[in-house]
């Protein structure tokens, strides 16, 4: 009843918050955004500043460097235990006398619904359509790279979570970074764990929440024809203070059943065209491994290409960024590593599979223009992309892509981002309160006012044109990269120690599988 | 040898007539004991939020303590009272498997259960769990109805 109340309260305030939003004279609109733009501008430009000299955002490379590092530190970890991370997810070492707790398939399911998403549909339509081919080859490789990153934060969320009286477990990069310095005797842990709090607040709310609900809006409004972003916003809200606060697990449940078997036919209907251009396929990559290498005549050329993939790749997956170890760190076991095993699939399923899916049907179904005579892609008329099929990019070059071969396929891909946008939120809504209750202590009322503040800004999203803030919540997303990478460096030992004894004993025969 | 008889209790009044028949069946064969058994049905392949995961062990313990006290001990103590040697077990897991694991582990030489209670669509595409477990079963199943 207490939660029904709270209901009539939100809506009752969102309405007003609204229906002022709705009135606002457009020059005040414009004035907040130029606003806001000028106080976080800086902050923005410094996370996204390119390397003197070239366009190649240095946090892109700060994120690449390290999944490089870590893929070196650990041996390629994710090549030598990637049969064992899917013995893990499918059982094989589970005890049946834990059955009941939260399963490797679960986690691992959990942290790829809050991963899989726009990145995945429209992030990479935006990368070829910009690198040509060619940046499949680099966001596959930076995919490979980055399971190594998940590896390591995602043991280390498990190894320094907290674990209270009543069973439950709160856990993530903050957690590591106060208890692990703590424990190897390094200062500023706590400063760390602070900083990682406020930026993966910022991420929450922003892109892990605003973004969404804009994205979401725009796809609904695509079909049924425009209409303003508050009603979105406000139905949006409501479905998810239902779940985050009223606890109402039935819509939950059947978002988080529904994702994956819209994850499953989109990989399923890409194969689908595939098969159907089977003809194409070795051209395909042959357009993908010249292109990552010539770039085609693409502007920027390999360069170009290499950005843009890498790019893509650190966006979908967020190996690094931190996120993925809240997510896994609830996991009941007595091997804290077996958790990074089955993380390091997250970034292979997201970005060297569905990516990669995307990506080729965009080229198989010949989206993109090419010059008959050069054999070169031709330039659109601001020289700035790839000339498509009628003038597409983004999602609806995705679309394009998908609907050439199955026209009703583009309102399947509309539900599915809508889908994925709203299950994307609900697992943001969880970091960013883990990140809360870090900061300010757990407790009800504490917990409930993030919560609300969460649904606010669902509306918020929704409802208005905030480039500057999804810029500045994107970079707050990083800026959560960037503390995290620097404390995964200094922890990345404790990592090491877990491993060898894990592959000790797993070759000893002391770890082994049990009978089921 | 001692017998060993699994009784597989699902909360409902099937249940109930599944115990009595079991007790007839202990009488008429002397050395007999009775392990009830409760499975809450549970899959590791399910998908659940952020929020349902960090909670889990402790919902788990709910789960396990709710079956105890209120199906589980009753049952264990009313065979108690009648004479009867009886244990009680209660556990996750998909229930006829589970019921199968149990009475292997423990040695039980047969398993009663009542009628399955599973309904509508779930039972009429993967069958109900009476039916999984009348299959697959390692020893002799008595169904109950």
């Amino acid at each position: 009843m207490k939660a029904l109340k709270l209901l009539t309260l939100l809506v009752a305030s969102l309405f007003t918050a609204s229906a002022a939003l709705a009135q606002e004279a457009p020059g005040l609109d414009d004035r907040i955004n130029q606003a806001f733009a000028e106080l976080t501008g800086p902050f923005v430009n410094t996370i996204f500043a390119p390397f003197p000299g070239t366009s190649f955002p240095w946090i892109v490379g700060w994120l690449v460097v390290a999944a490089s590092v870590f893929s070196l530190y650990f041996a390629f970890v994710q090549f030598r235990f990637f049969g064992h991370a899917i013995r893990l997810v499918k059982g094989d070492y589970s005890d049946p006398n834990d059955a009941g707790e939260v399963s490797h398939f679960q986690a691992l399911a959990t942290a790829l619904s809050g991963t899989v998403g726009l990145g995945n549909i429209a992030g990479v339509a935006v990368a070829i359509g910009i690198g040509g081919p060619g940046a499949t080859f680099w966001m596959i490789l930076a995919g490979l790279l980055g399971m190594a990153s998940k590896f390591t934060e995602c043991t280390l969320g498990v190894k320094y979570r907290n674990e209270y009286e009543d069973g439950t477990v709160s856990g993530g990069p903050m957690y590591y970074m106060s208890k692990g310095f703590d424990e190897l005797g390094l200062p500023g842990g706590k400063i760390l764990a602070i900083l990682f709090s406020i930026f993966c607040i910022l991420g929450a709310l922003g892109g892990g929440n605003m973004f969404q609900a804009n994205q979401a809006h725009q796809q609904i409004a695509g079909i049924v024809g425009d209409y303003p972003g508050w009603i979105t916003g406000i139905v949006f809200a409501v479905v998810v203070f239902l779940v985050i606060v009223g606890g109402l697990k039935s819509i939950a449940r059947v978002t988080e059943k529904v994702v994956p078997f819209m994850g499953v036919m989109y990989v399923a209907a890409a194969l689908v065209i595939i098969i159907m251009n089977a003809d194409m396929i070795g051209w395909a990559f042959g357009q993908i491994f010249t292109g990552a290498f010539t770039g085609l005549g693409v502007a920027g050329g390999m360069v170009g290409a290499l950005i843009q993939g890498f790019k893509r790749a650190a966006f979908s997956n967020e190996a690094g960024v931190g996120s993925a170890a809240i997510a896994h760190s609830a996991v009941r076991t007595k091997e804290p590593i077996t958790e990074g095993f089955v993380s390091l699939l997250e970034p292979f399923i997201d970005t060297v599979v569905i990516c990669t899916m995307t990506a080729l049907v965009i080229i198989i179904t010949q989206q993109l223009l090419i010059d008959p005579e050069t054999g070169n892609y031709l330039l659109n008329e601001a020289g700035s992309a790839i000339a498509t099929v009628d003038g597409n990019t983004g999602v609806s070059l995705t679309s394009a892509a998908f609907g050439s071969a199955f026209s009703w396929f583009p309102f399947i891909l509309a539900i599915a981002v809508v889908l994925f946008a709203f299950s994307t939120m609900i697992s943001w809504s969880y970091y960013g309160l883990k990140a809360w209750t870090y900061l300010f202590g757990e407790g009800q009322t504490k917990e409930l006012v993030f919560k609300i503040i969460f649904c606010i800004f669902v509306v918020i999203g929704a409802a208005a044109n905030l480039g500057p803030v999804i810029d500045f919540s994107d970079a707050a997303i990083f800026a959560m990269a960037v503390v995290n990478v620097f404390a995964l460096y200094f922890l990345m030992k404790v990592v090491r120690q877990e491993l060898a004894s894990y592959a000790s004993r797993l070759q000893s025969g002391e770890i082994r599988k049990f009978e089921h | 040898m001692t017998n060993k008889i699994v009784i597989g209790l699902d909360g409902t009044e099937t249940g109930e007539r599944a115990l009595t028949f079991a007790k007839e069946l202990a009488k008429g064969m002397g050395s007999c004991e009775l392990l009830v058994a409760y499975v809450i049905e549970w899959s590791p392949y399910t998908f659940q939020t952020p929020e349902e995961n960090a909670q889990r062990h402790k919902r788990r313990e709910e789960e396990l303590e709710l079956a105890t006290t209120r199906i589980v001990t009753p049952a264990v103590d009313g065979l108690k009272a009648a004479g009867f040697t009886a244990q009680g077990v209660v556990r996750h897991g998909d229930v006829a498997e589970t019921l199968n694991a149990i009475t292997v582990e423990n040695n039980g030489s047969q398993i009663v259960v009542g009628r399955s209670s599973a309904d509508g669509i779930k039972k009429r595409i993967f069958g109900s769990s009476t039916q999984n477990l009348v299959m697959h079963a390692d020893v002799p199943v008595t169904v109950v109805n």
